[in-house]
């Protein structure tokens, strides 16, 4: 285990030595804002929206006393929304959809002796291909999560124009009330952390493979398990450092 | 020139390279070649630093590439160009994009100059107007001459080659064997060429290397092979009875 923490942190610090020409690597980098941020925008929109219809229609459904106003459903769909649902779930979605594609991009460049002869050009293989990646996903991953806390809290309201519940009214005020920001700093700070884990350990599945197709599949699905497990590691200790 | 020199090579307890030397000259068709598991292709990343020998040096014109660190190497990997076995063409680029990728990084020349240098080492391979095909819409052949159209666009002194015919037709092989002897005589590159194609070896081995078990064995001309004493490099060469009936004519 520490002997693959020594070789991730290695590579880690080899993508981010100084590029041979930045144009060149910035191209590199709006191509995978490209790949990653919109060509992962149609499963977050659809995930977002029925996330956030059905943690309303079950925020009603368990709050139905009358001593609770219905106002408080908005305010725990929007926190739920907010602090969890739209950060992690998004990002375990995207660790399967962007992650195991870095995974499999890389490896099949390793298996195919691609990377070596970005090697022996002289070209700094993990900088020219890893640290696009990883730029790209410590910005595009936090702007897909602002797309899903809208989306979600839209699905809301669709919900609630949709059932007899609560009304739209009374979703719309508790979305406003008692509204703490911290909540957002906490969903910027998860979303963040959790785009730089999906991209590294993805990209370090990817780079160290050996074989053929059969391994790089195994590395895609290694980069993506991974992935998983280090967001909800992360998504505790986050919540537990800012809550 | 490039000088190897007492390059050895371990995997875990597979002591793939024991000890080989050998000196590879400008303007010469350098040729490595022995059974497939002999060390060739291990050998050749020795030299252009893919993999790290355990012991042993090489030397780019006296450089000793071995001790280089990383930023020190880079002067001598643009002055290199290479042809993988499966031409390692980024898949992601159209040919014009793979041919122009190293002029890209390194240089500081005009798009239009870029563009002149793509086509005329497409014209040089023979592959004019293929400028906007991607990897994956090209023949094995094609592939070949677009990963050598890559290798020679930075204008390399030293040329590596590992396994340029395998997968191709006879004919085609030819054609990349010639192609091969021609940037090498116009150009004056070291040229090093890993191979197990004997119609290669005949055909263009200015200077032939045979290996086998991760030792030199052999070490001569095309012109030498023929009338070898050496065991091994004739159990290898003329294997076939074709080969054995070629011999006894000559």
């Amino acid at each position: 285990m520490f002997h693959s923490l020594g070789k991730y942190l290695l590579l880690l610090r080899l993508s981010f030595r100084k590029p041979e020409k930045f144009s060149v690597y910035w191209a590199e980098v709006m191509r995978e804002m490209v790949s990653e941020g919109i060509g992962s925008l149609g499963i977050i929109v659809i995930i977002s929206v029925f996330i956030g219809a059905v943690a309303t229609i079950q925020t009603a459904f368990q709050l139905v006393s009358g001593f609770i106003p219905k106002t408080v459903v908005g305010g725990i769909t929007r926190d739920s929304t907010i602090l969890e649902f739209s950060p992690t779930i998004s990002s375990l979605v995207l660790a399967g959809r962007v992650g195991s594609s870095i995974a499999s991009q890389i490896g099949t460049m390793r298996v195919t002796e691609q990377i070596d002869a970005l090697e022996i050009m002289g070209v700094n293989a993990p900088g020219y291909l890893i640290s696009p990646k990883i730029i790209s996903g410590l910005t595009m991953i936090p702007l897909l999560v602002i797309v899903s806390v809208a989306l979600g809290l839209t699905g809301g309201y669709l919900a609630c124009a949709a059932s007899n519940d609560v009304s739209t009214a009374d979703y719309l005020a508790g979305l406003t009330d008692s509204f703490n920001p911290v909540i957002v700093t906490v969903c910027a700070v998860k979303s963040i952390a959790f785009g730089f884990i999906i991209t590294s350990i993805c990209a370090y599945q990817g780079y160290y493979t050996s074989g053929g197709a059969l391994e790089v599949g195994q590395a895609a699905t290694r980069g993506v398990v991974y992935s998983c497990i280090m967001i909800l590691f992360a998504d505790l200790i986050i919540s537990r450092m800012l809550l | 020139m490039i000088e190897i020199k007492n390059i050895h090579k371990n995997f875990g307890e597979n002591h793939v390279l024991q000890g080989i030397s050998a000196e590879f000259k400008p303007g010469m068709n350098n040729l490595v070649i022995g059974g497939s598991g002999s060390g060739k292709t291990t050998l050749l990343k020795c030299i252009v630093g893919l993999h790290e020998p355990d012991e042993g040096e090489v030397l780019y014109n006296g450089e000793n590439f071995t001790t280089m660190h990383f930023r020190e190497r880079v002067p001598i990997r643009k002055q290199i160009g290479m042809l993988f076995q499966n031409s390692a063409l980024f898949d992601s680029m159209t040919v014009e994009q793979n041919i122009m990728f190293p002029l890209n990084l390194f240089t500081d020349m005009p798009k239009d100059e870029k563009l002149d240098r793509a086509n005329f080492c497409l014209k040089k391979v023979n592959l004019e107007g293929k400028n906007k095909l991607l990897p994956s819409e090209l023949s094995g052949g094609m592939k070949k001459r677009v990963g050598i159209a890559r290798a020679i666009s930075m204008q390399p002194k030293y040329l590596f080659v590992d396994e340029p015919n395998s997968g191709l037709d006879p004919l085609t092989a030819i054609l990349i064997d010639n192609l091969i002897n021609e940037i090498t005589e116009e150009y004056n590159t070291t040229t090093v060429i890993v191979t197990h194609d004997m119609n290669s070896v005949m055909g263009i081995g200015d200077h032939v290397l045979f290996l086998d078990n991760g030792k030199k064995w052999w070490e001569g001309s095309k012109n030498e092979i023929a009338h070898t004493n050496n065991k091994e490099l004739n159990e290898f060469v003329f294997a076939s009875k074709f080969m054995r009936a070629a011999r006894a004519k000559l």
